[in-house]
């Protein structure tokens, strides 16, 4: 099951890997380690920021469908077994 | 003090919040009847619900079956003992790497088991390592795992009905300590829930269990944020509450001295746990297409924010409170019992909570196919056992499970947030072979034995003496951290590299599988 798509796809797909790896790596606040304020006057720094992060979170995932999703992985599925799906009937 | 005595000391209580959760339990005795309506009448329906779910629903009972006690009982607990980090630890990690997970091997399981008609995991690795031991040294490490999850929801259930019902029943469950004086004790909640969780299981299958959780998701997403609202508004208002803790606790609003740097970044691997949940693969083969899965990716994130935000910032209000608890288990059932005013509302917040507690249908439902599909069937012999059989077979082993499920929760272990964390290490340490099983080409039979073998090495050393040992000498768990780590880091390193060295050592696969699954 290859779902690596064409150039302009793998491209993309790379992109986004990029962006969820930077992503991930902001998951780690050191900077608020010790911060003990209150944003709004109720809500905790380090608590703030991950709240803020979790709903990065879902927009960044929702990027990654419109610009990178897999589309030929549901024909994969869809075909028999023994059979070749149209993407791979290309592939070398 | 006597029963007589304690009833005649006791406060009025109301009586409205346990009608309201007796009502949620006869919504879900309805539910499991609907979906025994539309059950087809065989085993490819019972235990996939014929790939028929679509977006919603599929998002709302994911996210249902991955939101257990841990969630709720769980991180308000462990948040009542070490602060707000607990979110940063555990729920926004869960966020990006869910979602990750639900993607590198949620949609390409779903495609794999769709075209080669899987009904569990223990099939796909048998074919895709061309090896039956595999899947027979697969099967009780899997079942072994999800049990204490299953447990930690009954334990769960258990105290927080405790927490929130004491003094009700000052004469019958009488017992002299104040904090669970006149409760529902833990074994007959138990005894319940696993009444109410067998009827729409054994009624409608994994179909029953969909429904259930999505009705579980929409009752506790709701639920949590009405808990959060109305426990404010009782301690004078958001910032009232949050400036309480910052006057009496101030240790728990930041990290420092909570949680170290190793710790946070390895906790990060904790989550890594859901591509191997048995019964989270049979709830993506419910999918009725890849694009189902879009929901699932873009909201899982958020929910997870509406259902531990509100949890954790109860959990360190308590705390701001002084609050007494016979066990921080009981925390949220005692927060929402004390600081909920309106008896038919804290009755929702509770059912709601309970609705989140109880969504361990779906690991029992997974035991249950696997115990068929892995063991029964490959014994009887393929056609030998149709599909009354089946399903038959299946309920024994969920009926064998949901008994020793039920003796296990009656010796709870101090936090279930700390016995969900094991369990999930467990589960990521076999991460590592079902991402080779579908990306690498290489991988071999032999490095799927040595990863699985490591895998147990490892984490049954560092379990044993990260929970078993203190437990028998009657010591509580520290946070078992291996040279500033999670103990998952050495869990998942451990089966990585056994994984790799051994693959490379000996033989890649046969032609006709690559092609089967790379072609």
């Amino acid at each position: 099951m290859d779902s690596t798509g064409g150039a302009p796809g793998a491209s993309r797909r790379r992109w986004m890997w990029i962006a969820v790896a930077v992503f991930a790596f902001l998951h780690w606040d050191f900077w608020l380690w010790d911060d003990r304020s209150l944003w709004f006057g109720f809500l905790p720094a380090g608590l703030g920021y991950h709240a803020l992060y979790s709903v990065a979170a879902g927009l960044l995932w929702m990027l990654y469908i419109r610009v990178a999703w897999p589309a030929e992985i549901e024909e994969w599925a869809r075909t028999p077994p023994g059979e070749r799906a149209p993407s791979e009937r290309n592939a070398p | 003090m006597s029963p007589q005595a304690a009833q005649a000391a006791a406060p009025a209580v109301s009586y409205l919040p346990l009608y309201v959760i007796g009502a949620y339990m006869l919504v879900l005795i309805g539910l499991g009847l609907a979906s025994m309506r539309s059950f087809r009448g065989t085993s490819k329906d019972y235990f996939t619900a014929s790939h028929s779910v679509g977006p919603v629903l599929l998002l709302l009972s994911v996210f249902g079956t991955t939101m257990t006690a841990f969630a709720m009982v769980g991180s308000t607990a462990k948040s009542f003992e070490q602060g707000i980090g607990v979110y940063t630890l555990m729920a926004s990690s869960s966020g990006i790497v869910h979602s990750l997970v639900f993607f590198l091997v949620g949609i390409k399981l779903w495609a794999i088991g769709k075209r080669y008609g899987f009904v569990t995991q223990v099939q796909f690795f048998r074919d895709r390592f061309e090896s039956s031991a595999l899947g027979t040294l697969l099967f009780p490490i899997l079942v072994l795992l999800v049990i204490p999850y299953v447990v930690t929801g009954f334990i769960g259930a258990g105290t927080f009905v405790q927490g929130a019902t004491r003094g009700m029943f000052p004469g019958t469950f009488a017992t002299g300590v104040p904090a669970s004086n006149g409760a529902i004790p833990p074994w007959l909640t138990v005894l319940v829930v696993c009444f109410v969780v067998l009827f729409y299981i054994f009624q409608g299958g994994v179909r029953g269990a969909v429904w259930a959780n999505a009705f579980q998701t929409i009752m506790f997403l709701v639920a949590g944020m009405a808990a959060l609202w109305m426990i404010a508004r009782s301690l004078g208002g958001l910032d009232a509450a949050s400036n309480a803790v910052l006057a009496k606790r101030p240790e728990l609003l930041a990290r420092e001295g909570q949680i170290g740097h190793g710790e946070f970044l390895t906790y990060m691997l904790v989550p890594l746990s859901v591509g191997m949940f048995p019964h989270l693969f049979q709830n993506w083969l419910t999918a009725k297409d890849a694009r189902s899965f879009r929901t699932v990716l873009i909201f899982h994130p958020i929910f997870i924010l509406f259902v531990w935000m509100p949890c954790v910032l109860i959990g360190v209000w308590a705390a701001g409170q002084a609050l007494q608890a016979p066990s921080s288990n009981a925390v949220l059932g005692i927060m929402t019992t004390k600081y909920v005013g309106n008896a038919v509302v804290r009755g929702l917040v509770q059912a709601g909570t309970i609705a989140a507690i109880m969504s361990m249908d779906s690991q029992i439902m997974a035991l249950g196919t696997m115990f068929t599909e892995d063991v029964v069937v490959p014994l009887a012999g393929k056609g030998m056992l149709g599909d009354r059989g089946r399903v038959l077979w299946s309920r024994g082993f969920i009926l064998g499970i949901m008994a020793v499920s039920y003796w296990l929760a009656l010796y709870p272990p101090p936090n279930v947030f700390d016995l969900g964390v094991w369990c999930f290490s467990g589960f990521s340490g076999l991460f590592p072979l079902v991402l080779a099983a579908i990306y690498w080409k290489r991988v071999t039979t032999a490095g799927a034995f040595a990863s699985i073998v490591a895998m147990l090495g490892v984490w049954g050393v560092l379990f044993y003496r990260g929970l078993i040992k203190p437990a028998m000498e009657g010591a509580r768990p520290e946070e078992p951290l291996v040279l500033g780590l999670m103990p998952v880091a050495w869990v998942v390193l451990a089966s990585a590299a056994a994984l790799v060295v051994v693959s490379l050592a000996t033989r890649p696969p046969s032609e006709s599988t690559l092609k089967k699954y790379f072609a």
